[in-house]
């Protein structure tokens, strides 16, 4: 065990989940819940790696996995903003849909190796003792990606005038509409965008953290913890970055728990029975389900969080939202 | 730009506009004069707010003819109206709570384009609010803002986006009445400028206060056609909105109230934001009596409703008949004989999805005859609502029918005789004549007095102040969940009562 290791390794798997939960964070702001995110990512780790290996083209594969990841959304889109049914219960099914599509055209991908994202140090900045190992050294380039995505996609959020528009459609659909602003149009958008940064979120596991195409054990779940993530970050980007890392390195640190035979001089139990790794494994997304109840009701009580119109569908005339 | 204007702002010819099922307008004309207050009167679901929408371009007229400073116009979304110079301030406002008061006004503008220096829109606002005398704070966040101040947000939104015909639906509903006088300071300083307003409205008062002309729509038909104002009496607008004469005044007779049945002692409690909402509050209500409660919505009403019903714990003591009913389950209010008409008729009061023969026995099904240890007699239950179907005159094809499908005076008229069937010590009865039309109102407010002659102790929250002055015998006023002071109603003014809701206590109590 490394504190060094365990740090590096948690920002490469916790970049999965920070663009998987942005994504998610921008759909949900304009008030679609999508739980597809698990499906979503599926298919763009599938459809990136079988890119890559088609193309010889690592870029060429995340370009199409984000595509694959956006236009799989626009059929949650298309059914929750167009025919108003319920997001859940569509979401759940894009859980599936996507799940089985990577599954059926992944067929007979494992075992290969297409080309991945390159792996590179900054220069100078890991020079830096102990940050720059950490933080600087051997990512992949969607690891830095990362790091300037997040403060982006807040700024844009927060702070400029689409940004603006697309916390309206989420708060007030109506207050939107009145003024101009197609409801609609930002919901679809938003919802694609959602989806191509789950795809590309996959298409991170497939092609650049543990690279190779492993079924549904490729994504192993990570979708459900990016939506777990979104409550837990109160519709932040940058807390949403900072809990994906956190949730990175806390992956790690329960697979390293397992390595060691002797643990503070005592026998290791995980090392002895290895099926108490499971339990441990599990911890994540136990830790999911408490942030999930712990962030929706401090959001409740500080009058953060949640958009008012997440899960509702717009109607225009209908009072309310 | 012509050198002499068309004489008229607006003009809307033989408008036609049809929901599912419903005809909504029916060859409505409306002229607005340049620089003139227009009233548009007519009962809920007149069509008012409907012909204003096709105007501000949200719905789109079946057939007719629109027409903005004499150039005809055929709007297919907000935005051409926006453009055309047309603004509207909504019933229920248009704003996103979580965002300033700058960002709301910006919304949907193409500038600024991309990066938003707000400090400099900011100041631009200032600037619009001291032309037009509209202070509110650009910073402020829309939730922490009165609802006076809300308006005021709305109206800089049409303001800004220049806007010369400007439509309010209903603006004075939420207002306390010095907050009234203000808003129509407002309008005339406005039209002074060279804006022109047309203001729905069903208030008769307001309207010969403050608009030049009117048009009276009456179930999507216009009885009135920009007539002037000047020189109408009350009863002939009420006859033209409602198409029959109205009794104004429900008769209350005079009686003694008897023994205090609610006492309600210094009670604090929170609202669902965690704010403090009711502030060591003490009031009491006698048997026979009716004590209405005033204030401007959001001042403490609904909490003080729901502590006594059991709804929501609190500090401080809340006694029934001599019991203390604070922090229980509602079962113990009911147990103890009191009432509740809560404010939120499909929410709270009534299960939508379900048949009027159910909602009339969710008090009582546990009792004999209709209830039998684990099962509910239907037959029983189904004969018991047909009575109070009969008894309440509530109009549905059956007692098979979903409450949803019921229209609001007869939904209220199921929640009431429910109620009542009770026998109640106690009723506490929110809002209970809100958007109904004017026959329903009459025939709930007559079941509330009826009640008031059983001896029941009646607790109404209204926002209707004349409601409040025919029906209570003491009115307190709530102002920041305190109580501003307890008046007689017989020698109640409406100035002194407009006064104790924006938190002016009464000198001698």
């Amino acid at each position: 065990m490394n504190i060094e290791i365990i740090l590096h390794a948690g920002l490469a798997t916790g970049t999965i989940l920070l663009f998987a939960a942005i994504g998610e964070i921008f759909a949900e702001r304009s008030g679609i819940l999508n739980l597809g995110v698990e499906g979503m990512m599926l298919l763009g780790a599938m459809a990136g790696f079988s890119t890559s290996l088609a193309t010889g083209n690592a870029w060429v594969g995340l370009i199409v996995a984000m595509l694959a990841g956006g236009i799989l959304s626009l059929a949650h889109g298309l059914v929750t903003i167009h025919f108003q049914a319920d997001q859940v219960v569509s979401g759940l099914s894009l859980t599936f849909l996507g799940t089985g599509l990577a599954l059926v055209l992944g067929e007979g991908l494992t075992g290969q190796h297409p080309p991945t994202i390159p792996i590179v140090d900054i220069p100078l900045l890991s020079q830096i003792p102990f940050l720059g190992p950490v933080l600087f050294s051997e990512h992949s380039l969607l690891v830095y990606v990362g790091y300037i995505f997040a403060p982006m996609a807040a700024y844009y959020v927060y702070k400029t005038r689409p940004g603006m528009h697309l916390r309206a459609v989420g708060e007030k659909p109506s207050a939107a509409d009145t003024l101009g602003i197609s409801v609609y149009g930002v919901r679809y958008f938003y919802t694609f965008v959602g989806g191509m940064l789950a795809g590309l979120a996959g298409a991170t596991i497939s092609l650049s953290v543990s690279p190779g195409w492993y079924s549904t054990q490729t994504t192993s779940g990570q979708g459900w913890i990016a939506v777990g993530l979104v409550i837990f970050a109160q519709w932040n980007p940058i807390r949403a970055a900072f809990g994906g890392y956190l949730f990175g390195m806390l992956r790690r640190f329960i697979l390293d728990l397992q390595g060691p035979a002797l643990l503070f001089g005592f026998a290791n139990p995980l090392y002895v029975n290895s099926n108490y790794g499971f339990f441990l494994q599990m911890m994540p997304f136990v830790l999911t389900i408490i942030a999930l109840v712990w962030g929706s009701r401090a959001a409740t009580k500080k009058r953060l969080g949640a958009p008012a119109a997440l899960g509702v569908p717009y109607i225009r005339g209908e009072r309310g939202l | 730009m012509t050198s002499s204007p068309p004489p008229n702002a607006v003009e809307m010819k033989d408008i036609v506009i049809r929901f599912p099922g419903v005809l909504a307008n029916d060859h409505v004309n409306l002229t607005l004069k340049h620089g003139e207050i227009h009233a548009l009167l007519g009962e809920n679901g007149a069509g008012k707010s409907t012909l204003m929408n096709a105007l501000a371009g949200l719905y789109k007229p079946v057939s007719g003819v629109m027409k903005v400073h004499g150039e005809e116009v055929n709007f297919s979304s907000p935005k051409d109206a926006i453009a055309k110079g047309i603004g509207m301030v909504h019933q229920h406002f248009m704003l996103v709570p979580t965002q300033t008061v700058t960002e709301n006004i910006l919304l949907g503008l193409d500038e600024p384009k991309f990066f938003m220096d707000l400090a400099k829109y900011d100041q631009k606002i200032r600037d619009l609010q001291d032309q037009f005398g509209l202070r509110v704070d650009p910073t402020a966040l829309i939730w922490q803002l009165s609802v006076g101040e809300q308006q005021r947000v709305e109206i800089l939104k049409t303001l800004y986006r220049g806007a010369d015909i400007l439509i309010m639906d209903e603006p004075t509903a939420v207002l306390a009445p010095q907050e009234i006088d203000e808003l129509m300071n407002t309008m005339r300083s406005m039209t002074e400028q060279g804006k022109s307003i047309i203001f729905i409205s069903h208030k008769l008062n307001e309207v010969t206060a403050v608009a030049d002309r009117l048009t009276v729509l009456r179930k999507g038909v216009a009885t009135a056609e920009g007539i002037d104002v000047e020189g109408l009496t009350g009863e002939k607008l009420a006859e033209l909105m409602v198409g029959r004469k109205v009794i104004f005044s429900v008769e209350k007779k005079a009686q003694e109230p008897g023994a205090v049945v609610l006492d309600v002692r210094e009670v604090s409690a929170e609202n669902n934001k965690g704010v403090r909402a009711l502030n060591k509050l003490s009031l009491d209500v006698r048997e026979g009596e009716i004590l209405g409660i005033a204030g401007v919505a959001g001042n403490g009403q609904s909490e003080l409703a729901e502590v006594i019903t059991g709804m929501r714990g609190c500090e401080g003591s809340i006694l029934i008949n001599g019991e203390d009913v604070s922090n229980q389950e509602p079962s113990a209010a009911i147990a103890r004989g009191v009432a509740h008409v809560p404010e939120d008729r499909t929410g709270v009061g009534s299960a939508p999805n379900m048949t009027i023969t159910e909602n009339t026995i969710m008090k009582n099904y546990r009792e004999k005859p209709i209830g039998n240890k684990w099962s509910i007699n239907f037959t029983e239950a189904r004969s018991h609502a047909r009575g109070l179907k009969d008894a309440y005159d509530i109009l549905a094809p059956n007692v098979r029918t979903m409450a949803r499908k019921l229209s609001g005076g007869n939904l209220q008229k199921v929640i009431l005789a429910r109620e009542i069937t009770t026998n109640p010590k106690l009723m506490v009865a929110m809002q209970p004549t809100r958007g109904l039309d004017v026959g329903a109102i009459e025939s709930i407010q007559r079941l509330l007095l009826a009640q008031r002659e059983e001896g029941t102790a009646i607790l109404l929250i209204s926002e209707e102040l004349d409601e409040l002055l025919t029906l209570s015998d003491r009115i307190a006023v709530l102002h920041e969940g305190e109580v501003m002071g307890i008046l007689d109603a017989e020698n109640a003014e409406v100035k002194e009562i407009g006064l104790m809701m924006t938190g002016m206590k009464r000198s001698d109590s």
